[in-house]
């Protein structure tokens, strides 16, 4: 880790709201995206000439489109209700990262273009023209927002500030002025399949070694399917569980409980990721065209279950938008949906989530587990945003909080929660979500995660807890990388189902 | 007929005419333009009757507001609390006869004005007191906590300092509702009030009055978490589908 060019914030037992710093993070600006990466994906190169009235053309197309954007710029009393609950304005004191502030850099210019008020009393409500201060700061400030939705528990009109940021997003993607960072990744799911860039051979060779690793640990072939036709189960994961450190000890973990479940199973490459960033940009076409690979990968292999891997926002497009977009769900009617439903097992939902899936086996006794092997570990959980407030697991509202805690419960003996406050719906997001995760946001990223880490720290303190499990790709990503400027290890966080590989019994059953 | 109650008349006319069209046209294009994608904030009720009461307890109890700030919600409730026992006492003005319970109310509607002073009094401290909160309050903020607080001060001059012509406003009043015009009592503090009352009528559609309507659209709160077992594409997203 080099030294960072920025001040890192001193972790306190009992956190505390900054006062406002104006300007703190003005200079933090996300690399833009290039015209050969904008063109890919069907935006413009560059800034269009026109863009001031190309940027108010779209924001009435997108009034007219989403009733979020729509009655969320409406309703807001400036109650400051959400203002301390950012964890950008907690870890920066920068007040543009209060989401009512981040909000009213949209409104000020859709009040003076579309509300009477600002068109004709301007000063009184605050109605801005979109100049191009203003457009920077747009750029600048929604890739300060990771889409994570904790503002909207608080808000007592349930206001949204990722429907907004998404809306700015869309505008600016629209006039030519995109985000490198994402924008390059929606690019290589749509050429290639995954975020990463793997091409099939790559994939193929990567699981073999993996297969490899794992006979060579356990003395079991544990198989990873690619493209099987006819298997039971399609497995949908973040590209990065096959590269990465620590999400590849989840992906072994999902293939140690197929393989101890009897469970045919494959992966795909067509559809060799989860994770779908067309979310980030707020762009339904583009989110639409990367959920139908899963559709179509599904359709081909003729598999009877679809199932995701550990990822946070990926979960939350698989469950709440997936059969919307793709016609991966039940209760269609039309012949879309029911091209699909005719092929899926209808007693499994569609889709499902890997941690529903394994939590299944482990209650029914499918799967058997040595809860000692995880004794050198003292777990926490964090709740990703997506999963959080944007998702469910099971059939009750909650499931989501209580099947990973469940899990963890049955594989393994040590287990505590951090504070009350800082999980569930309440969850802090770990700063690098909803297209943020590029190191040229380093220093929002560290400072962004300062909730999570304070509510961390007070748990190693009280119970010395040494691994924080999650199940979220971005999520390990972003810790893995941040956790050391806290001084915490960076091997302390790691997927559930890693923790389901530690303690899984792959033998015969006894 | 007096000139000031003609002006008076036709104010009044007016601005309930834009305070009924005003909000009707906006709640119209709220609930004209589709929610494409299932977004509640989770945990979420699984059922209608479920959303209904989650509806129910964010209108009646402020329950997210509960959840952010204490303060605000102790400042924000009692405003809004005494602010419908003042509307309901006010009801007697514009029936005959009264009903049973706006009778019944009238005792703590007389003493609500003073929590609406507390609440809004409170409320507008915090503009100054919270750095956050000045920090993000626009002048039109200020001057929507002045005009209410400006009214209630007005209602309650009315009633402890300087007693005005009862029996002559309401009989403008049911006359107003009966296009039988009645001569309004020209007393200063009364035609204040009213006109506050009025202004306040008219800016509603027009300003961030609308957080009241808007609630009840708001999908984060009112959709159903039921996506994977309902198929929803909204019109001009199944277009897509066709091509």
């Amino acid at each position: 880790m080099a030294a960072p060019t920025f001040e890192v914030p001193k972790l306190k037992e009992i956190s505390e709201v900054p006062r406002i710093q104006k300007g703190a993070m003005a200079h933090t600006k996300s690399y833009v995206a290039s015209a050969a990466i904008q063109q890919a994906i069907g935006f413009p190169g560059e800034l269009v000439e026109n863009w001031e009235e190309k940027a108010i053309e779209k924001m009435g197309d997108l009034l007219g489109k989403y009733r979020s954007f729509k009655v969320y710029l409406d309703t807001c009393v400036h109650c400051g209700a959400c203002s301390d609950k950012c964890h950008y304005f907690l870890g920066t004191g920068d007040p543009i990262n209060m989401p009512v502030a981040r909000q009213d850099l949209v409104r000020n210019v859709y009040r003076r273009h579309f509300t009477f008020a600002g068109k004709y009393f301007p000063k009184l409500v605050g109605a801005k023209d979109l100049t191009r201060d203003v457009l920077d700061q747009w750029y600048t400030y929604y890739n300060q927002c990771s889409e994570c939705r904790r503002c909207s528990v608080f808000c007592p009109y349930g206001i949204d500030t990722a429907e907004i940021t998404m809306g700015a997003k869309e505008i600016l993607d629209s006039i030519g002025y995109g985000q490198k960072y994402t924008n390059e990744i929606i690019g290589k799911v749509q050429r290639i399949g995954n975020n990463l860039g793997l091409p099939g051979p790559a994939l193929e060779d990567t699981l073999e070694g993996l297969e490899e690793d794992i006979e060579a640990e356990t003395g079991v072939a544990v198989r990873m399917p690619l493209n099987q036709k006819g298997a039971e189960v399609l497995l949908v994961t973040p590209s990065a569980d096959f590269f990465s450190e620590p999400h590849v000890e989840s992906l072994i973990g999902y293939a140690k409980v197929f393989h101890a479940a009897g469970i045919s199973w494959t992966l795909s490459t067509h559809a060799s990721e989860a994770g779908n960033f067309g979310l980030f940009i707020g762009n339904y076409e583009t989110m639409r065209n990367i959920a139908l690979r899963i559709r179509e990968a599904a359709l081909e292999l003729g598999v009877k279950r679809i199932i995701v891997g550990e990822c946070g926002h990926a979960w939350r497009v698989a469950y709440s938008f997936w059969n919307t977009l793709a016609g991966i769900g039940a209760g269609g009617n039309d012949p879309f949906s029911i091209e699909l439903q005719q092929q899926l097992d209808p007693r499994y939902p569609a889709p499902q989530h890997i941690c529903e899936f394994t939590y299944d086996l482990l209650k029914r006794g499918a799967i058997t587990v040595d809860k000692s092997a995880n004794d050198h570990r003292i777990i926490t959980y964090h709740d990703s945003c997506n999963v959080a407030r944007a998702s469910r697991m099971g059939d009750m509202p909650g499931g989501q909080f209580v099947i990973p805690r469940e899990i963890i419960k049955m594989v393994a003996n040590h287990y505590h929660d951090m504070a009350a406050d800082t999980i569930h719906e309440s969850t802090f997001c770990c700063g690098g979500g909803g297209g943020l995760l590029t190191d040229d946001l380093m220093e929002l990223r560290v400072k962004g995660a300062l909730p999570r880490m304070e509510a961390l720290n007070n748990v190693v303190q009280d119970h010395q807890v040494n691994f924080m499990a999650t199940i979220c790709a971005i999520c390990k990503a972003q810790f893995s990388k941040v956790l050391p400027y806290y001084g915490f290890e960076m091997g302390m966080v790691g997927g559930i189902h890693q923790l389901v590989s530690t303690a899984i019994q792959l033998g015969p059953k006894q | 007929m007096p000139v000031l109650t003609i002006v008076y008349a036709s104010l009044f006319y007016a601005a309930t005419a834009i305070l009924v069209f005003g909000v009707g046209y906006k709640v119209y294009g709220y609930a004209r333009t589709p929610a494409p994608l299932k977004i509640p904030t989770t945990p979420a009720p699984t059922t209608a009757t479920g959303v209904v009461f989650r509806m129910a307890r964010e209108v009646v109890l402020f329950e997210s507001l509960f959840k952010a700030t204490k303060w605000t919600w102790i400042f924000g409730y009692l405003f809004h609390f005494t602010l419908v026992l003042v509307l309901l006492r006010h009801f007697r003005y514009f029936q005959e006869p009264v009903w049973l319970v706006i009778n019944l109310i009238q005792p703590f509607g007389m003493y609500a004005a003073f929590g609406m002073v507390a609440g809004l009094a409170g409320l507008w401290a915090r503009r100054f007191l919270v750095d956050r909160v000045r920090y993000i309050s626009t002048l039109s903020d200020h001057l929507m906590l002045a005009l209410l607080l400006a009214i209630a001060l007005s209602g309650l001059g009315m009633k402890y300092v300087a007693h005005t012509d009862i029996v002559g406003l309401k009989s403008f009043m049911l006359g107003l509702m009966a296009f039988e015009l009645q001569p309004l009592p020209e007393d200063p503090l009364l035609l204040i009030h009213l006109g506050l009352v009025a202004t306040l009528m008219l800016i509603f559609p027009i300003s961030k009055l609308l957080h009241a309507p808007g609630i009840f659209f708001s999908p984060s709160r009112n959709q159903i978490d039921n996506p994977r077992e309902h198929r929803y594409v909204a019109p001009w997203a199944a277009k897509l589908e066709q091509k």
